[in-house]
């Protein structure tokens, strides 16, 4: 028997607003327990939510990035049930009127490309953090700082067929809220998390199986394990002769198993309806035109423009677009005499291995584009060689110094003059007669001696180029 | 020497206060007297200011006429508000009427709280209620019963009954309720006092604490309409804190109206004697040949979607107030009880414990008509038949100016009446809900006395926006009549 998975994300990414989404107060990270609060986000009695348009907008410029149709008169539910996180015992989303609907976006796996239904996005608040005793007691504490931090939900239809889909779409949605800059996309802050819906059927099937949905994931590593998982847990399951129980699973990272959280019988009736505290959002079309005017170059068009303006191969484009940030990087690097290729190289390879040794961000690795520039430019210039640039690159990283200035101080600029490499070689070939008569029996390989004594003797600064040519005419002479 | 305080006009009483002829202590005096002495027997405050420091602040107002200060258009005026709006005080608490909330301090001030404050009015306590605004007689509220002063043995209405009753014993000028189906209206119909609840959206819900959000505004309570109409036109306006709250400029003065001009619709169902009292409806007859006389057009008219409208409105109140008061869930609000060690036990004891079976009541219908498998039934069929309401009532606006008709279908009745039959008392919302359901203004103001004596009052419903004009009606019409002027016999004062 072979079975096919069919597995539907809905991601939570939280908006970088400077406010939450119905009160004034901060959404800084890290506060004093409760000290980012107010009546509003307390859930104080009395109190009534006003919207920050700026989630709005938010909510409009993802919508759009992914083909999404954009709502104009949108409207907010209160999904009820009781936690201790959350003050009002309901949390404000939306329901049946969502702001974006009936989007895609393409993702890549294995050199091909797949079109990813996207059903729908909605506004909505997050809740407050349970805080367990500490010392071991049997307290339970409650922090308010998260609650009323806006979030974007964004459902995709359950069109993916493999971990690794589900995976490639959860990076491309964090490679989106960054290039549109309404997340920031700490994941480690918990800012893109996502439930994952699977279920298995035999190959051929229409109908879909009994899904289970993982809740909380919070890293592109654990959602292409977590679904693996499920995968094969189900499909030993059902090879078991067991049924699939329609269910709420919770992802254990340390012992890389999902375990069950609630069953569908304990499963909430959220009693939906359109809360009356807050009128329908109108939106004007010719704003929703606005933003799509404003929307700055996505990576899929940034990617294919890479390809066609600078030569580089689609999957090298792909890897410099994956993150904004080293996109735009390579683009200040970029200048009109450089070599597009040689600057790949040196963002996506070499700066690519320090910000993944150093988990910095590339503009915080302290090696600003212009210096780069100017390295990439004094190698194609025959400056130094490249091996150089290796050296003078580690430099750069050490003392943050520019390379112009690192190899001028070192004297590592590249020999190329042909009067002082002379000089070098027929002191080289005077003091080896013995391999001389070798190279000239016809023992070819006895030339690469020759370059690495002129090469050792310049301290590495002779052009190779041109020591190679001025051996070859000295010793065929 | 009886007080002339009580006779004069809210507008003359602030007037003198700030030319310093009458002092706005002996206006202190004059209602803490009443409170004093009649109180007890009524059970009309939740929480009381102590009288030395009402008297105080009253003095503060004086001093600041004789330094020659200018002050609010409420300078000195004492006013209560209903125990469901917040206030941040240290003796005023903000219970609801429910045991839950028994210690419960607001952190801060409604938005009509700072307005009041803002133009001097001296807010000196808070009024019984029924538990969360959840009844006709304030008989619900977790403190004991409020009673009405025409009839100790009678109800005062609800669910801000006990506001009336600060009017109507003169122990405030001016009392700031809260109607989500009739609760305002009713008791001022029943205690003789002039009640009006405004437009939706013209009073900013910013501290009221929610029964049903869509339904729910506060109002005031005067001993006229044209003292209502200075208490609204100090309380109204755009809050950018309430996003149901509306961008109008309302007209705050009053104009002259001219009866003979207007046009008004009673509705033949409103004067249907199987529904309501003999009396109620010769109150409606007799106000209706008074306006004739005056010149006005009545015309009597079949609204068959009137009874829809209570079904409709308890649906929709029952829903949002499941939800409204689930954060009454002894977690972070309301006190909390445990009985056994999960989070379950903990809401369950809670909440058993800390509401009143009326409300317990509603919370559980309002649960069931949102549920799976039920919305669409209930709650999205009633949010239906609200809108199609609505669009009657709107075109019944295009050709005239006023529905008129009852509040309530009987006077005040006795306590423990009708606590029994808990349906009986919705369908007495029969006449309030429609201004509820269709957001518009609507005023009680007194226009009988029945033979046993208790007052009976008449509503009057306007056009959405046209509070003033509303008002301006009710000021002429009670040049007509004196019943608004006429006092509980026992407490004249
Ligand atoms: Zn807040």
């Amino acid at each position: 028997m072979k079975f096919e998975p069919v597995i539907g994300l809905e991601i939570h990414t939280q908006l970088a607003t400077a406010s939450k989404i119905f009160c004034r107060c901060s959404t800084q990270y890290g506060a004093l327990p409760n000290s980012n609060t107010c009546p509003v986000c307390l859930g104080l009695p009395g109190v009534l939510p006003v919207l920050n348009k700026k989630v709005l907008e938010f909510a409009v410029r993802l919508g759009l990035a992914t083909h999404c149709t954009i709502r104009l008169d949108s409207q907010f539910s209160r999904k009820n049930y009781f936690y201790p996180d959350l003050p009002k015992a309901y949390q404000i989303s939306q329901f049946d009127r969502p702001i974006c609907e009936n989007g895609w976006l393409d993702i890549e796996v294995g050199g091909k490309t797949k079109r990813i239904g996207i059903t729908r996005i909605h506004m909505e608040e997050d809740a407050g953090k349970l805080i367990h005793d500490e010392e071991g007691g049997d307290s339970s504490y409650v922090d308010l700082n998260r609650a009323g931090v806006p979030l974007l939900e964004i459902v995709s239809e359950p069109d993916f067929r493999s971990a690794e889909e589900a995976k490639a779409y959860m990076e491309k949605i964090h490679s989106l809220v960054t290039y549109l800059e309404i997340s920031d996309g700490d994941m480690e802050k918990g800012n893109l998390r996502c439930d994952a819906n699977v279920s298995i059927r035999l190959s051929g099937e229409e109908k879909f199986g009994t899904r289970t949905e993982t809740k909380n994931i919070n890293s592109f590593r654990f959602v292409q394990q977590a679904i693996a998982y499920e995968i094969e847990r189900q499909t030993e399951e059902v090879l078991d002769g067991r049924e699939i129980t329609q269910e709420t699973r919770l992802w254990n990272a340390d012992k890389k198993v999902t375990y069950s959280m609630r069953s569908k019988e304990e499963a909430h009736d959220y009693r939906y309806f359109p809360d009356p505290d807050l009128p329908v959002a109108h939106l004007s079309q010719q704003w929703v035109d606005s933003i799509q005017a404003q929307l700055p170059e996505l990576p899929d068009a940034k990617q294919q423009r890479f390809v066609v303006d600078y030569g580089l191969r689609h999957e090298d484009a792909g890897r410099l677009v994956s993150d904004r940030a080293v996109a735009d990087y390579y683009e200040e690097v970029l200048t009109a005499e450089s070599d597009p290729k040689l600057a790949f190289n040196w963002v996506a390879v070499e700066l690519g291995r320090v910000v993944n040794e150093t988990k910095k961000s590339i503009r915080e690795i302290g090696v600003p584009p212009l210096q780069l520039s100017q390295l990439i430019g004094m190698i194609a210039d025959g400056s130094i060689s490249g091996k150089i640039a290796k050296t003078v690159f580690e430099e750069m990283l050490r003392s943050g110094e520019a390379p112009r200035q690192i190899v001028e101080a070192k004297g590592l600029r590249q020999v190329s003059d042909p009067g002082a490499l002379d000089k070098i070689a027929e002191e080289i070939i005077a003091k080896n007669p013995d391999q001389v008569q070798q190279y000239r029996e016809g023992k070819s390989k006895v030339f690469g001696f020759f370059v690495g004594q002129v090469m050792k003797a310049s301290k590495g600064q002779a052009n190779p180029q041109i020591v190679n040519q001025l051996l070859k005419e000295k010793l065929d002479a | 020497m009886i007080a002339p305080i009580f006779e004069l006009s809210l507008e003359q009483l602030v007037a003198d206060i700030k030319k310093g002829q009458i002092s706005a202590k002996s206006v202190m005096n004059a209602v803490y007297q009443n409170i004093e002495k009649h109180n007890a027997s009524l059970n009309v405050f939740r929480s009381l200011l102590d009288k030395s420091r009402a008297l105080a602040w009253a003095e503060s107002i004086d001093a600041k006429v004789k330094n020659g200060e200018s002050l609010g258009r409420l300078a000195g005026i004492p006013v209560t508000i209903k125990d469901n709006i917040c206030i941040l005080d240290t003796e005023l608490k903000t219970t609801c009427g429910s045991k839950i909330l028994e210690n419960f301090h607001a952190p801060y001030h409604a938005t009509v709280v700072e307005k009041l404050i803002k133009e001097d009015a001296l807010v000196i306590g808070k009024t019984n209620m029924d538990e969360f605004a959840m009844g006709s007689s304030t008989e619900n509220s977790a403190y004991a019963a409020t009673r009405n002063p025409w009839d100790l043995e009678r109800v005062p209405g609800g669910s801000s009954g006990a506001a009336a009753v600060s009017i109507a014993a003169r122990m405030a000028l001016l009392a700031l309720g809260s109607d989500t189906g009739g609760s305002i209206r009713q008791p001022a119909s029943m205690c003789g006092v002039t009640g009006i609840k405004p437009t939706y959206g013209v009073v900013s819900r910013y501290g009221l604490v929610a029964y049903g959000s869509s339904l729910d505004q506060i109002g005031c309570f005067a001993k006229s309409a044209e003292d209502c109409a200075l208490g609204l036109s100090v309380i109204q306006g755009y809050d950018e804190r309430d996003s149901t709250s509306a961008q109008v400029n309302y007209e705050e003065g009053l104009s002259e109206i001219d009866l003979s001009q207007l046009k008004f619709c009673l509705p033949l169902e409103y004067i249907d004697e199987k529904v309501a009292d003999a009396e109620v409806i010769a109150s409606v007859k007799e106000l209706v040949s008074l306006l004739k006389k005056s010149g006005a057009t009545i015309e009597e008219r079949s609204l068959p979607l009137t009874q829809h409208l209570v079904p409709t409105y308890y649906i929709l109140a029952f829903a949002e107030a499941s939800s409204n008061l689930g954060r009454f869930d002894g977690i972070r609000y309301g006190s909390r009880k445990q009985n056994g060690d999960t989070l379950e036990s903990l809401y369950k004891t809670s909440r058993s414990s800390g509401f009143g079976t009326e409300v317990k009541r509603r919370i559980m219908l309002g649960t069931f008509v949102l549920s799976a498998g039920y919305y669409d039934q209930y709650y999205g069929k009633a949010g239906k038949v609200r809108k199609m309401i609505e669009n009657e009532v709107e075109s019944l606006f295009t050709e005239f100016d006023f529905i008129i008709g009852p509040v309530s279908p009987f006077p005040a009745f006795k306590l423990g009446e009708k606590t029994e039959d808990p349906l009986l008392m919705y369908l007495a919302d029969i006449y309030s809900v429609l201004a509820n359901l269709t957001r518009t203004p609507a005023i009680s103001i007194p226009t009988k006395l029945s033979a046993s004596g208790l007052p009976i009052g008449t509503q009057l419903i306007g056009r959405k926006f046209q509070d003033a004009y509303l008002l301006s009606t009710a000021v002429a019409i009670q040049k007509l009549t004196d019943y608004h002027k006429v006092r509980a016999p026992q407490f004249k004062g």
